[in-house]
C-alpha cells in the first residue's frame, strides 16, 4: 500500500500581497534561486503566515515573475505572496526588508486588487554601464544595431542553446549624451546605454544586447559591463520619446486602488 | 592600519566566472568586526569549495566564539574554484575572506579546518594566493601563523613543512587560548620574533609546532624517533576536550548562506565523542569520552536556531544519534513542539535496530518516509566481528524488516571494502544480504515497490585507530572486488532490479591513505603534485590519481619509502609511528591489544553500559563520559511564537 500524502487543514489563502524588491551591489551576483531561499528563510523567521500548497511536500505560495537574470543588479522586481491572515503590507514590507540582507531590500508591498500583473509586466527598462569604452565607439554601435533588420543571436536557454532575434524587440537603445558618470572615476570613459526592450519569448536580455552589438559592431568591452534594471512595467503609448525611464508606467497602480 | 577591502578588484572578476555568489558573503548572522577595533585577528579556512565549507560546524561555531570575544575578529576564507584563481592571478587579487574581503595575508593567524586530508592542495593554493610563504620556514613576523585543526590535524606530519601549529580535538577553548597568547606577545610588543611567539604556544603543550619536533629515520624508512628540539618543548602534545557542552551551545546564530550549499538545513550536535568502539573509525577514536547536550539545551538549540535562521529542516547530528541517552524524549518532544508546522526534523540513521526506525518514525510523523540509511559496515559477520559492530544478520533482516513494514520504501547500506583480513567471500556475501533483504521486504510491505541501495568504498585505515598498524588494500584489488560483488548482484534474477549499487573506486583511497598516515617525507608529495596543477582533490572531476603517482614518484626517488610502503604495508607493535608524539588519550598498549583482538574476531563492549575497559582517554586526559538521562525535558518552554503577529492589519486598514 503505497502511503497517501496525509490531508492537511491547510489554512486557506484570504490574502495576496504584490512586492517590489532591488538587488543591489554585491548580491546582484544572486540567483532566482537564491533569492527565493532567502525569501522564504526571512518568510519563516518574521512569521508571515503563508498559505501553503497540499502534498508530501507542502511549499508556500510564492509566485515569481521575470526575475533578472544572475549578475544584474535591479530597482524592479517583482513577487506575490498568499497569505493565510489580513496583513498590514507596510508592515510586511518592513519586516521582511529588516530580514533579508541588505542588497536585497524590499521596496513596496501592496494588497492585490486587480488581475493579470504578468501581463502588465510588457517592458524593461535597463542601464547598462561599459566601462573603458568610448562614447564615440558606443554610439557607432548602437547606430549600426538599430540600423540592422534582425540580428540573431544564440543563446543557452533551459530548452537549449537557442537562436532568436535581439534586434525586434528592443524599443530604445541609445547611449546617454555626456553627463557626470559618463566616465570612471579614474577618468577612463564609460559609457551608458539606455535600453527599453518589449517581453517576448525566448526574452531578450541587455547580454543578448551586447552580443548583438558585438555582432553587428565588434564592440567588445574590456571589462564586463553593469547592468541594472530601473523599471518594469505596461509600455506607455509612444515609448520612443521622453526618458527612457518614462517608457513604462507603474505595474503596481491599479493595486494602489 | 586599517585593512582595505578587496572587493572593488574582485568585483571586476566575478562576472567572468562561475556562481559568483559564493565569493560575496553576506551570509545571515555574519559579523564584520571593524579591523582596529581588535587586537587579534583570524581568519578561518575550510579548504574546499564554499557550497561545501560554508556549513561546515567546526568553523561556524569558531568564528563565534572568537567574534564574541571583545579584542579579537574572524573572517572566513574558501577555495576558489580554478576560474577565480587563474584571473586573481593574472590581476594579483589575493586570497580573500568573504566577510570583509580582507586579504587573508593581513590577518594574525590562519586556522585551517580538516575534517578530510583531500583539503591540502587546496590549503597550498590559498596561502599562494594570500602571498604567504608556502613553507612554514620561509615565514616573518609579517605572515599569519598557519594554524590546523580538525580531525585531520591529528596527523599533521604530512603538513608539517606547510602548517606553523597544529591543535588537536575540540576548538572552542583552544582558540580562545591562542588568542590570549598572541594578544599578549603583540601588546608586550612582539618579543623574540616569530619564533618566541611559537614556543609560547607549544610550551602550552596543547599547541603542537612541528619545527620544534627533530625526526630522525632508520636506514630502512622507519622513523627512529621524534624529538624536541627547543627547551620547555614538551615531548607529547595533548588534544583538547570541552567538558559541559551546556555550556557551550554554539553555534547560536547559525550562518545561512545566500548560495545552495551540500548541507541546507541546520544542525545541532546533541551530543560529542562515540565509544561503540567501531575499530575502523577515527572518528569515534579520537573524540572520547562521550559528552551529550541535555535534552533541554538541545531543544532550546534548535529553537533558537529555527528563529534565527528561517531553515526548514534541523539535523540532530553526532556520531551516532539513537544513541543519546535521551533520545526518545528529544525526538517526541521536538516532533510534538514542531508538529502542524513545516519543520522537519533529521536524524543522521546508522545504527541497526528497530528502536532507530522507532525514532525516525516519530520525526517524520506527517512527512514521506523516503529512505532510511543503516551502516553495517562489514559484509559478513566475521568482518563485522573484526570491526567491532555488533550487527548480526537477524538484527539486520529484522530492522529492515521493520522499516519496510513502518512504510520506508527505500533502505540504504553502507559497507567498506578492503578491512582487514577480509577476502572476496566477506564482500560477496552482500549481495546475499541485499537479496534477503529484498526477500524479507516484500514479504512485509506486500508490494515490490521497494527498494535497497548497496553503498560500499574502500576502506583507509587511520591514525589512532587499533587499524593503525594495518596494511591497506591495494586498489586493484579493491576495485576487482567490487566489480565481482556487482556482478553477484546483477546475476540475481529475482531480486537484482530492486537492488541498488553504489561504489567508489579504491584509487582516490590510496591517496588519502598515502596521506593520512603519512609522514614528513610526504610533504614534497603534496607540494609537487600542487606544483603540477592538482586542485580540489575530493571532487572526482578534479582528482588526477596518475598526477599524485607521478609527484610520489620524483619526490621519494632515492628515498627507500614509496606509496605502497605508506599505504599496503603492515606495521608492526616496535615501530615508531609519525603521530606518536601526538596524543589522542588513547593507550597504544590498548590500541595494540584491540588490533590483536580484532585478527581474532573478539569483540569488545561500549564503556557507556559496561565497565570502562581503559582505553586511556579518561585518565590521561582528566576527562569523564558525561551520559544522561539528564532528566530535563521538554516542558514550561515557552510556546512558539503565533505567524504574523506585528504584522496583522488593524481594523481601521481593511
Ligand atoms: C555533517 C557532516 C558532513 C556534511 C557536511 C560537511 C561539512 N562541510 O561540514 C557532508 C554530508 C557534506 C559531509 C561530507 C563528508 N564527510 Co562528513 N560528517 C559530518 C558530521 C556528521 C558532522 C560534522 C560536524 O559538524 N561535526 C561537529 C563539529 C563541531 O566538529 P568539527 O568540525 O570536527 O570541529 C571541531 C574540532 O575538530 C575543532 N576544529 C575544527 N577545525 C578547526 C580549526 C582550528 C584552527 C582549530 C584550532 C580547531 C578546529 O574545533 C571544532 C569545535 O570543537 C561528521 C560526524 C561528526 N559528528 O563529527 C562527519 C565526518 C566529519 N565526515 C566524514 C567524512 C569522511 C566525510 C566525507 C569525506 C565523506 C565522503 N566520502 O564523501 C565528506 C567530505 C566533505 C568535505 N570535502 O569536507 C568523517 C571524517 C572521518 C574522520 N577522519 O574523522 C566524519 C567524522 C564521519 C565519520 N564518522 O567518519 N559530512
Ligand atoms: S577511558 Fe574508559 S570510560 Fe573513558 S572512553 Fe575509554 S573506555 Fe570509555
Amino acid at each position: 500500500m503505497a502511503r497517501q500524502a496525509p490531508v492537511r487543514d491547510v489554512a486557506p489563502t484570504v490574502q495576496r500581497l504584490r512586492m517590489r524588491y532591488a538587488k543591489r551591489g554585491r548580491l546582484r551576483f544572486t540567483s532566482t534561486r537564491d533569492f527565493q531561499r532567502a525569501l522564504e528563510r526571512a518568510l519563516r523567521r518574521t512569521g508571515v503566515p503563508m498559505a501553503y500548497s497540499q502534498g508530501f511536500n507542502p511549499h508556500p505560495r510564492i509566485s515569481y515573475t521575470n526575475a533578472a537574470p544572475t549578475g544584474t543588479a535591479s530597482e524592479a522586481e517583482y513577487v506575490e505572496l498568499a497569505v493565510t491572515t489580513e496583513l498590514d503590507p507596510e508592515a510586511v514590507r518592513a519586516a521582511l526588508d529588516a530580514a533579508l540582507p541588505p542588497g536585497l531590500d524590499v521596496l513596496e508591498v501592496v494588497a492585490v486588487r486587480s488581475p493579470d500583473f504578468a501581463e502588465r509586466l510588457e517592458a524593461s527598462v535597463w542601464v547598462i554601464e561599459l566601462p573603458g569604452v568610448g562614447r564615440e565607439t558606443a554610439t557607432a554601435a548602437v547606430a549600426a544595431f538599430l540600423a540592422a533588420g534582425d540580428v540573431p543571436v544564440q543563446r543557452l536557454t533551459k530548452s537549449g542553446m537557442r537562436s532568436f532575434d535581439a534586434r525586434g524587440p528592443v524599443v530604445r537603445l541609445e547611449v546617454r549624451p555626456d553627463a557626470p558618470g559618463a566616465e570612471d572615476a579614474d577618468g577612463a570613459p564609460c559609457a551608458i546605454l539606455d535600453l527599453v526592450v518589449r517581453h517576448v519569448t525566448p526574452s531578450v536580455r541587455p547580454d543578448d544586447v551586447l552580443a548583438a552589438l558585438r555582432l553587428v559592431a565588434d564592440l567588445v568591452p574590456p571589462v564586463p559591463s553593469r547592468v541594472t534594471r530601473l523599471a518594469q512595467g505596461p509600455l506607455v503609448a509612444d515609448a520612443s520619446v521622453g526618458a527612457a525611464m518614462d517608457a513604462v508606467t507603474d505595474p503596481l497602480a491599479p493595486d494602489r486602488g | 592600519m586599517p585593512v582595505e577591502s578587496v572587493f572593488p578588484q574582485l568585483e571586476a572578476l566575478l562576472p567572468l566566472v562561475t556562481k559568483p555568489v559564493q565569493y560575496v558573503g553576506g551570509e545571515l548572522n555574519a559579523v564584520t568586526k571593524p579591523w582596529d577595533s581588535v587586537s587579534v585577528h583570524w581568519a578561518l579556512m575550510y579548504p574546499d569549495a564554499y557550497e561545501v565549507g560554508v556549513p561546515n560546524q567546526g568553523v561556524q561555531i569558531l568564528y563565534e566564539v572568537l567574534n564574541e570575544h571583545p579584542d579579537a575578529l574572524a573572517e572566513r576564507t574558501y577555495a576558489v574554484w580554478p576560474d577565480l584563481e587563474r584571473l586573481m592571478r593574472e590581476h594579483g587579487v589575493p586570497q580573500f575572506t568573504v566577510d570583509g574581503h580582507r586579504p587573508v595575508g593581513a590577518f594574525d593567524l590562519l586556522g585551517l579546518s580538516f575534517s578530510t586530508e583531500l583539503g591540502y592542495t587546496n590549503m597550498l593554493t590559498a596561502l599562494d594566493l594570500a602571498g604567504v610563504p608556502i613553507h612554514a620556514r620561509d615565514r616573518d613576523e609579517s605572515h599569519p601563523v598557519v594554524v590546523a585543526g580538525g580531525h585531520a590535524a591529528f596527523n599533521p606530519e604530512a603538513i608539517a613543512d606547510f602548517v606553523d601549529a597544529a591543535v588537536l580535538g575540540d576548538g572552542e577553548q583552544a582558540v580562545l587560548a591562542i588568542t590570549e597568547i598572541v594578544r599578549g606577545w603583540k601588546s608586550e610588543g612582539r618579543p623574540g620574533g616569530r619564533e618566541e611567539l611559537l614556543l609560547r604556544l607549544a610550551r602550552t603543550g596543547g599547541v603542537y609546532v612541528p619545527s620544534f619536533y627533530d625526526v630522525d629515520y632508520l636506514p630502512d624508512g622507519r622513523i627512529q624517533r621524534v624529538a624536541p628540539n627547543r627547551p620547555g618543548v614538551p615531548w607529547r602534545v595533548a588534544k583538547h576536550t570541552v567538558m559541559d557542552l551546556d555550556e557551550w551551545p554554539y553555534p547560536k546564530a547559525p550562518l545561512v548562506p545566500l548560495a545552495e550549499s551540500v548541507h541546507e538545513r541546520m544542525s545541532v550536535e546533541i551530543f560529542r565523542g562515540c565509544t561503540r568502539g567501531c575499530r575502523f573509525c577515527q572518528a569515534g577514536m579520537i573524540t572520547r569520552p562521550v559528552r551529550e547536550r541535555s535534552a533541554r539545551t538541545i531543544a532550546e538549540m534548535v529553537d533558537n536556531g529555527l528563529a534565527k535562521t528561517g531553515y526548514e529542516e534541523v539535523g540532530l547530528l553526532s556520531l551516532s544519534s539513537a544513541d543519546h541517552s535521551e533520545i526518545a524524549v528529544i525526538a517526541k518532544g521536538l516532533a510534538d513542539r514542531y508538529e502542524g508546522t513545516e519543520t522537519g526534523l533529521s536524524l543522521p540513521s546508522t545504527r541497526v535496530d528497530a528502536f532507530n526506525i522507532e525514532l525516525a518514525n516519530e520525526l517524520t510523523r506527517n512527512g514521506r518516509r523516503s529512505g532510511l540509511t543503516f551502516a553495517p559496515e562489514g559484509g559478513s559477520e566475521r568482518m563485522r566481528k573484526v570491526i567491532n559492530k555488533m550487527v548480526t544478520e537477524e538484527d539486520l533482516i529484522r530492522t529492515v524488516a521493520t522499516a519496510y513494514g513502518n512504510g520506508w520504501r527505500q533502505v540504504k547500506l553502507y559497507f567498506m571494502c578492503g578491512l582487514p583480513t577480509e577476502t572476496d567471500d566477506d564482500v560477496l556475501q552482500i549481495a546475499e544480504l541485499a537479496s534477503r533483504v529484498i526477500e524479507t521486504g516484500r514479504q512485509v510491505s506486500g508490494t515490490k515497490d521497494i527498494r535497497c541501495t548497496v553503498s560500499i568504498g574502500g576502506f583507509v585505515p587511520k591514525p589512532h585507530t587499533p587499524f593503525q598498524w594495518a596494511a591497506q588494500l591495494d586498489h586493484e584489488t579493491t576495485d576487482a572486488r567490487l566489480r565481482k560483488l556487482r556482478d553477484a548482484i546483477r546475476a540475481d534474477r529475482r531480486y537484482g532490479k530492486s537492488i541498488g549499487f553504489r561504489y567508489h573506486d579504491g584509487r582516490p583511497g590510496i591517496v588519502e591513505g598515502l596521506l593520512s598516515r603519512g609522514d614528513r617525507r610526504v610533504g614534497a608529495v603534496i607540494e609537487q603534485v600542487w606544483r603540477s596543477g592538482a586542485r580540489f582533490d575530493g571532487w572526482s572531476e578534479h582528482f588526477s590519481f596518475d598526477a599524485w603517482m607521478a609527484a610520489a614518484e620524483t619526490a621519494f626517488a632515492g628515498q627507500p619509502v614509496d606509496v605502497d610502503w605508506f599505504t599496503t604495508r603492515e606495521r608492526d607493535q616496535a615501530e615508531v609511528l609519525p603521530w606518536d608524539h601526538l596524543d589522542s588519550g588513547l593507550d597504544k598498549d590498548w590500541l595494540w591489544e584491540d588490533w590483536q583482538d580484532a585478527l581474532a574476531d573478539v569483540e569488545v563492549e561500549d564503556c557507556r553500559w559496561s565497565p570502562c575497559f581503559d582505553c586511556g582517554v579518561c585518565d590521561q586526559m582528566g576527562t569523564e563520559i558525561q551520559v544522561g538521562p539528564s532528566g530535563s525535558t521538554l516542558l514550561g518552554m515557552p510556546a512558539l511564537p503565533p505567524r504574523g503577529a506585528g504584522l496583522v492589519a488593524s481594523a481601521a486598514d481593511r
